[in-house]
């Protein structure tokens, strides 16, 4: 991508999520109907599905540039991996901040060691032994190379996480897809829908400016490379 | 040289440095046995309750050993540039793989033989009761550490952490191991049958078809210079 094209595109994703983000929360805030049960704090749900989903996502990016990497060898997958690794680990950590503080009230505990609980944990220190890897190795194509199979076999082991834990749990059933009794009120999941496109816009934004980031620094090491040889 | 033969070369290559020098299986012995100290002073659990704990203890215990056993074999072909001449061999990485996950779950396996009669007697648990299921759970939970084990000590072995790298890599993706393990060593222990276990038995078969192969494939891009 050239400057003036990725400044171009940054600039839209950027006015777009400013005025998802906008009107998501108005959404949140506003509009939406306070849940019966639970009450108000329900309302963090709106920013704690759609954040799990962004991270799981861009978990999904981290492997499939992996493997694109390995196939190809141009740094440039490895950019990708790299920003959508921190982006989906920041994501991450948010579905773990603000879980606890809905269940809290809601459970009566912080914390339950349930399978989805259990499996983002678990993927979030995956990640983070991920990004601690690539802080430890100093070559560029090496640390590209070793974090790519990181990344795979990172991937790879979530689902499997998720069936380790399955035998306990008491998280609510899938809200969406569910089968019987599940399913939003239609307010709900209007807002949620706006969420989960103002957080996917985020996500997308974060993104970008990271994967630039890590281009721009791969340009300065070969111009470093160039002038001392 | 067929796969096998290279893979059976290495693990004996392997043993008899091992065998010469005893410096990997001494440190997993002495570490293990400290460790079932550690835990017998942390927790002095009743009979009772030690037969409800023992499996977590016993596993966290062989988890930590082998992360220390990993390391140092890893750090064995690190040493001398030993590394370098298995580059050099006209084989292919998959069988240089098949060999060092052999010899690490060997190693890690005769250790934890060694260690079961210690956690046994500290605290006093009737280990030997149904031999075949002990070992079949051993041997399904040990292969899955030493399958992305073996990989994972190669890795970390091209960091500048070297052996700190390893236990943050290994300890969250062996997660489904130990708790599969755990619930069936529990279920052993208390004496329970072991058909309770179907699906903690298969998840730990299909962590270990699934890793080896695909540590298999990847090993070589880990071992490129």
């Amino acid at each position: 991508m050239s400057d003036s094209t990725y400044h171009r595109v940054s600039l839209a994703v950027f006015a777009a999520t400013v005025a998802l983000l906008l009107y998501a929360f108005y959404q949140v805030f506003f509009i939406v109907p306070t849940e019966v049960k639970m009450g108000v704090v329900q309302r963090i749900f709106y920013i704690h599905m759609p954040s799990a989903v962004v991270s799981f996502n861009l978990f999904f990016v981290v492997c499939i540039a992996s493997i694109g990497y390995l196939k190809t060898r141009r740094l440039a997958w490895d950019s990708v991996a790299v920003a959508a690794a921190e982006v989906g680990t920041v994501f991450c950590a948010t579905v773990l901040i603000t879980g606890p503080i809905w269940a809290k009230p809601v459970w009566g505990s912080w914390w339950a060691w349930d399978p989805r609980l259990t499996t983002t944990l678990i993927l979030f220190l995956i990640f983070v032994g991920y990004l601690m890897l690539r802080l430890y190795v100093e070559d560029r194509n090496r640390r590209a190379l070793l974090s790519a199979v990181v990344g795979i076999i990172g991937f790879a082991d979530v689902p499997i996480v998720y069936m380790a834990n399955r035998f306990r749990g008491q998280h609510p059933a899938p809200v969406l897809g569910g089968g019987e009794g599940s399913g939003l009120a239609p307010e709900m999941l209007t807002t949620l829908l706006w969420s989960l496109a103002a957080l996917h816009a985020l996500g997308l934004l974060l993104f970008l400016q990271r994967y630039r980031l890590e281009q721009m620094r791969t340009e300065v090491n070969e111009l470093y490379r160039a002038l001392r040889a | 040289m067929s796969a096998w033969r290279v893979a059976t070369a290495l693990l004996r290559k392997d043993l008899r440095a091992e065998w010469r020098t005893k410096d990997v299986s001494t440190a997993i012995l002495l570490f293990g046995f400290t460790i079932a100290v550690s835990f017998a002073f942390a927790f002095k659990p009743t009979p009772d309750e030690a037969r409800l704990i023992a499996g977590g203890l016993l596993w966290l215990g062989f988890l930590f050993s082998a992360v220390l056993g990993l390391n140092r074999g890893f750090a064995r072909e690190t040493a001398n540039n030993c590394l370098e001449a298995l580059r050099l061999a006209p084989a292919d990485p998959g069988s240089l793989y098949l060999g060092k996950l052999l010899s690490n779950l060997l190693l890690l396996l005769l250790a934890e033989l060694v260690l079961l009669p210690v956690f046994g007697v500290f605290f006093n648990l009737t280990l030997w009761a149904r031999p075949g299921w002990l070992l079949l759970i051993l041997l399904l939970g040990t292969w899955g550490v030493a399958a992305l084990g073996t990989l994972f000590s190669a890795v970390s072995a091209n960091t500048r952490m070297q052996e700190l790298m390893l236990p943050l890599l290994l300890l969250p993706l062996t997660v489904p191991v130990l708790v599969a393990a755990v619930d069936l060593t529990t279920l052993l222990l208390a004496g329970r049958p072991m058909s309770e276990g179907g699906l903690q038995f298969r998840l730990l078969a299909g962590f270990d078809i699934i890793f080896t192969l695909l540590c298999w494939l990847l090993f070589g891009y880990v071992l490129e210079e």
